[in-house]
């Protein structure tokens, strides 16, 4: 008799067990799909809208800055309509549809902003004063002095999609990974068929091998698809180079956390005990893990406390090389810690395994 | 000729109870034999330590020569286990369901569809396991256990919860596999079960063996009356009593029942004064070997 074949046969019977599951589909794929979109799609723009200012009347310095603008800047960032009502124009502004109101009297220009969005009425009046500038510079007739060219410098705190795409993805893995292996080991104890398989003369560890790579399997599918999701234009998330060390990750991960669900399910004697135990373990976990906020601008006790789960390493390995763009040894130091969590807690799993229920 | 099983001087404790209480029995090949008792009598415990999935405290199993504890993976290709619990894989078809446990045994797809056939699941082969009827469900599990064709079948319990026509139904299965050349250990407390289909039966209660035997001899040795009943009217209690070979005649105004120890006589008298009308002869059978052995009502 071939173990391989055995092997084989088992992992396809749990992989129809898993698809013809819907509850866990749902769970396990379409909802956390669900919270990716919700912040993703909420949390992931960075870019601030543009800035709305009204013009009173003519303002021909604002204009001809925005007609002759070379590198398009002033474009990206303003918005320009015009409202010859003055009243009108202001009130605007203090109902906040437009950022500000401009009106230019000869060489003076006046800026009406409104205190309530400091951010952008600061843009309106560095803008404002930036054309003012230049114009009085043109009208010198003299090359400037000094120009000013800008760079964008890499930015380590992550935000956005690239945040919530593994950090999501972490949680999860979290989530399939142990209800999955608390689930089945109560159920298959409950309903005998652990004592029916120790019958047969299939080797143990075969069918707990068939176990874990159908849940590897699915582990990496749901990365698949929450990296095709993320990369739709919609939300737009760029991988870094060492992105595929993901795979291992996922992997370390996945060991973890069916350990972690094998321990749940070893010492809890209901399903329903499982359950309850699992989410209790999961949700703190996802929380203070750091796959719902970046734990970079967490509380320090929060900071601290987050060692101790073991969601937080996977979350910052894939951080680090699929949003940081380090390298791909980044990764290692979280992979060896997530397999070292996965040997003690499978350990203390063996010891407590019982084959029956009574 | 050594036996399929041989059990000696099986004792289990758990806690303060002591649940097999030193149990020996032996099994020939092609035996049909049946542990019966009340629940609780001892019976899944004696036979767990007997496939191997419990540790005796003392005594010795052998099956086919061989020890069962610890697991051994010479033993269990050979031997054939359907548990009390329906244990099945979720969500999977009774085909697929089938496959997977022939596959444990390095059988062929056709050849698990093959016993689908065999226990009357053709027709359901496509339907989920959780959709089946319990009788199906039963008679999926037993196919589970022999699918391997094994020498020798454990069923504990197999037609617990199910209605009389599935009863029936499985009966005939399991006869089936019995004349197939199988050994057959199995569990019940159904006493009807036991002596319509083992050849051989051990009564257990409170974790001994009390008697065993084939059935019918267990009846026989009894000495226990024949009941015979007949409408009540057709002959009067006092004129029964005058029939030779009568013991007591009892009357609840719907049968007249007579109790004897030489049933032909009484039937010929009966014959005779034209008062056969409803009748029905019942032997002892082998909830009276209970009763006999305990002195309790048998309550399953």
């Amino acid at each position: 008799m071939s173990t391989y074949s055995s092997f084989k046969s088992l992992s396809r019977a749990l992989f129809l067990g898993f698809r013809r599951d819907k509850g866990a589909l749902f769970f396990t794929v379409l909802f956390p799909l669900l919270f990716l979109v919700i912040f993703g799609g909420v949390f992931g723009k960075q870019s601030t809208g543009k800035v709305q200012v009204v013009e009173i009347g003519a303002v021909p310095v604002l204009d001809q800055a925005i007609a002759h603008d070379p590198s398009g800047e002033l474009r990206k960032t303003v918005k320009i309509s015009r409202n010859d009502d003055r009243a009108a124009a202001l009130k605007k502004v203090g109902k906040g549809d437009a950022d500000a109101a401009v009106e230019q009297s000869d060489g003076k220009i006046v800026v009406h902003y409104s205190g309530a969005d400091q951010v952008k009425s600061g843009v309106v009046q560095s803008v404002v004063q930036q054309v003012a500038n230049s114009a009085n510079l043109a009208a010198t007739g003299r090359p400037p002095t000094y120009t000013v060219a800008t760079q964008q410098v890499e930015d380590k705190s992550i935000k956005g999609i690239n945040f919530f795409t593994p950090s999501l993805l972490g949680w999860a893995l979290a989530s399939a990974g142990m209800f999955g292996a608390s689930q089945t080991l109560v159920l298959w104890r409950t309903k005998g068929l652990l004592r029916r398989l120790r019958l047969a003369p299939v080797p143990i560890p075969t069918v707990f091998g068939a176990r874990i790579v159908v849940s590897l399997g699915i582990a990496l599918g749901q990365l698949a698809v929450f990296l095709l999701v993320a990369q739709l234009p919609f939300f737009g998330l760029k991988l870094q180079h060492a992105w595929w060390m993901a795979i291992p990750l996922v992997i370390c991960g996945v060991l973890t956390f069916l350990s972690l669900g094998m321990l749940v399910g070893a010492w809890a004697k209901t399903q329903e005990t499982a359950q309850t135990v699992t989410q209790l373990i999961v949700l703190p976990m996802a929380f203070l893990g750091g796959s719902f906020f970046p734990l970079d601008y967490a509380p320090k006790w929060m900071q601290a406390v987050s060692y101790v789960f073991p969601l937080r390493y996977l979350n910052e390995g894939m951080l680090n090389v699929m949003a940081r763009g380090l390298g791909p040894a980044s990764a290692l130091p979280q992979m060896a810690i997530l397999l070292g969590i996965a040997v003690v807690a499978g350990g203390i799993a063996a010891r407590l395994f019982r084959w029956d229920a009574t | 000729m050594t036996n399929t099983i041989s059990v000696h001087g099986l004792r289990k404790r758990y806690g303060d109870v002591q649940a097999v209480d030193g149990v020996s029995f032996e099994v020939a090949e092609g035996e049909f034999f049946g542990i019966l008792g009340p629940n609780g009598a001892g019976k899944t415990t004696t036979l767990e330590i007997v496939e191997g999935l419990r540790e005796a405290d003392e005594g010795e199993v052998a099956l086919l020569g061989l020890k069962p504890w610890p697991r051994n993976s010479r033993l269990l290709p050979r031997i054939g286990v359907q548990l009390q619990a329906t244990s099945f894989f979720e969500r999977l078809t009774a085909r697929e369901q089938l496959r997977t446990f022939g596959s444990l045994y390095g059988v062929s797809a056709r050849k698990a569809d093959e016993m689908l056939e065999t226990v009357g699941l053709t027709e359901k082969a496509d339907e989920r396991v959780e959709k089946l009827s319990g009788g199906q469900a039963q008679r999926l599990s037993i196919a589970c256990a022999l699918v391997h064709d094994p020498e020798l079948v454990f069923l504990d319990e197999p037609t617990a919860a199910l209605d009389p026509q599935a009863r029936r139904n499985l009966w005939d299965v399991l006869r089936a596999i019995n004349t197939e050349g199988r050994t057959i250990v199995l569990t019940t407390h159904y006493m009807d079960e036991a002596e319509i289909l083992c050849d051989r039966v051990a009564i257990m209660d409170r974790g001994q063996i009390l008697e065993m035997g084939p059935p019918a001899a267990l009846v026989r040795g009894l000495d226990a009356p024949t009941r015979i009943s007949v409408a009540s009217g057709v002959l009067s209690a006092e004129d029964a009593r005058r029939l030779t070979g009568v013991d007591e005649v009892s009357d609840d105004g719907v049968s007249l029942v007579v109790e004897t120890r030489d049933p032909s006589s009484v039937v010929a008298a009966l014959a005779a004064k034209d008062a056969l009308d409803g009748v029905q002869i019942r032997g002892a059978t082998l909830e009276d070997v209970f009763l006999e052995l305990t002195g309790r009502e048998y309550r399953a």
